[in-house]
């Protein structure tokens, strides 16, 4: 082969190549797309008003409609509402604690202690979620001899915190030295430094991170089953048990009656959390660190 | 040096710091700052100015692997032996790079001090600083119709005449600046120049520079420092007219440096 043709093969394989990544990089977004398609075929006639404002239908409701061929009544407010309540609560509790957690990190990276800490949040995270639901259930629903939406939070809480931790480590790392140090150097007391200057500075990434942590768990169903259980009315007490979205479309796919609900409620959850995330990665932009 | 006043304003007497056991970035530096003065420290890089500049407002304290050791007298008191909340209030400091507080406007800044310090002031009070600070390094014109906005928006050389205001806000004793015009264009740098001669009437400055003809534009008395020894200090005029020492010579000739 002469050197001319050598180098059209070449550039030519080059192509072939680049064509491949392009192929596969285009693949990776076929999964959502179809997720999305699949709900919004099936999901779609569901989807109304009702879906925001009514509660879960009860078995019987639900098969006279499909009886008389008529939309299935009712919607998934209680879960609106449970999850609400649920995450909120379990909001409190993670992001006291994950900040100042993030806080120590940043400010002490090495060390044994800090060292553990880091390496028990990786494995928390990497903990199976039914595992946490298992832990909550003996801290929280054992001694309060009730399934409820503290339970729930609880759990949920476990999960959020190391994504809390990490990502506000991460973000007051990311502050430039000299912040810190102008605010010493005008006498300010190690905590004022920290509250006045660092966190604000710091507020869009730990904003960010709070809001990914919430959209990772605002789906989870497995621990919710064993501290939550689920409630077809509006609950606003913290001590009874509470519904959630994935609750509801777990009982909806186990009743042949509600399981045409299925696919209404899965598209509102991923939209919910599809929109969690799109919010997320444009405050990440809009107070990005200077 | 004589002393005129029979009064100095800081006293350094034998400052060693280390940043490892047995081996001082700064060494047995004695030296007395008379107020109202302009001193400049001035040396290569890694000769330990900055160190010593900031052992006097113990930033050192933030690392708690450096120590430092000797007397250091800011009035008469030990800076060493104070609450270093004190300390740093009585020697405000400028650094290298413009710092402003991203999240706080332009009036925020200049107060921050006190907030952060917890001490509360009435608006007319608080009013009243923003302006004299401001005034005191000709900013005020500039920014006075703009106080809402960050102090981000603001260009370099303004940045850093915001953050001298900061420190002048809480009307401290000793000002130490280090290498504050370094990251600044030559107008700019100018400007602060200026300020500088003008704040050295209610200030007293100690100004950490490796800009030689900037020390000799601005400063009373000059330091030399090299390998963490104070080689030389005198009046600016005699060090750069007659220097005692040969390294001193050597580096303000550009033999080295």
């Amino acid at each position: 082969m002469g050197f001319k043709s050598d180098i059209k093969y070449r550039s030519a394989a080059d192509k072939v190549f680049f064509g491949v990544i392009c192929f596969f990089t285009a693949l990776t977004m076929v999964p959502l797309f179809l997720i999305l398609w699949e709900l919004l075929k099936k999901g779609y006639k569901q989807f109304n008003v009702n879906l925001f404002t009514e509660v879960a239908p009860t078995s019987m409701d639900a098969m006279l409609a499909k009886m008389s061929s008529e939309l299935i009544p009712g919607g998934v407010l209680n879960g609106i509402t449970g999850g609400l309540l649920i995450i909120v609560v379990a909001i409190v509790i993670a992001i006291p604690i994950g900040i100042m957690a993030g806080i120590y990190l940043a400010d002490n990276p090495k060390g044994i202690f800090s060292g553990s800490v880091r390496y028990l949040a990786d494995l928390v995270q990497g903990t199976p979620s039914i595992v946490i639901g298992i832990i909550a259930y003996a801290w929280v629903v054992k001694p309060l001899h009730s399934y409820s939406a503290l339970a729930g939070s609880v759990a949920l809480a476990i999960m959020m915190l190391p994504l809390i931790i990490r990502s506000t480590e991460e973000t007051l790392k990311m502050l430039p030295a000299s912040l810190k140090e102008a605010g010493l150097a005008l006498g300010a007391s190690y905590t004022n430094v920290v509250i006045k200057i660092l966190l604000p500075s710091a507020f869009g990434g730990l904003f960010t991170g709070i809001l990914l942590a919430i959209s990772r768990i605002m789906g989870e169903t497995a621990p919710l089953m064993l501290t939550a259980l689920g409630a077809s009315i509006i609950n606003w007490d913290i001590y009874k048990p509470t519904s959630a979205i994935p609750l509801l479309i777990w009982e909806f796919y186990q009743n042949p009656n509600l399981v045409d609900l299925i696919w209404s409620s899965s598209l509102l959850l991923l939209l919910i959390i599809l929109t969690l995330n799109l919010t997320a990665k444009s405050i990440a932009r809009k107070w990005k660190i200077q | 040096m004589n002393n005129l006043t029979g009064e100095y304003l800081l006293e350094l007497k034998k400052v060693c710091v280390s940043y490892t056991p047995g081996k001082n970035a700064v060494n047995n530096v004695s030296a007395d700052i008379l107020p109202n003065t302009i001193t400049a420290i001035m040396g290569p890089s890694g000769c330990g100015k900055s160190t010593l500049l900031r052992a006097i407002n113990r930033m050192h304290e933030l690392y708690p692997n450096i120590v430092t050791t000797g007397e250091i007298l800011l009035k008469g008191k030990d800076v060493l032996k104070m609450n270093p909340s004190e300390v740093r209030r009585m020697a405000g400091m400028v650094f290298q790079r413009p710092n402003p507080f991203p999240t706080m406007s332009i009036y925020d800044n200049v107060i921050a001090g006190y907030g952060l310090n917890g001490i509360r002031l009435k608006k007319s009070e608080k009013d009243e600083i923003v302006e004299t600070s401001l005034r005191n390094v000709a900013l005020w014109d500039e920014v006075k119709d703009s106080m809402t906005k960050k102090g981000s928006f603001l260009s370099g050389g303004q940045q850093q005449r915001l953050c001298i205001a900061r420190a002048l806000a809480l009307k401290p004793e000793l000002l130490l600046m280090d290498e504050p015009t370094s990251a600044l264009d030559p107008i700019s740098t100018n400007r602060i120049e200026e300020l500088l001669l003008e704040l050295k009437e209610q200030f007293t400055i100690v100004i950490v520079t490796h800009n030689t003809s900037q020390a000799a534009r601005i400063s009373n008395y000059s330091m030399f420092m090299y390998l963490g020894d104070l080689v030389e200090y005198d009046t600016t005029k005699q060090m750069f007219t007659k220097p005692k020492d040969k390294r001193t010579e050597d580096y303000l000739t550009g033999v080295f440096g």
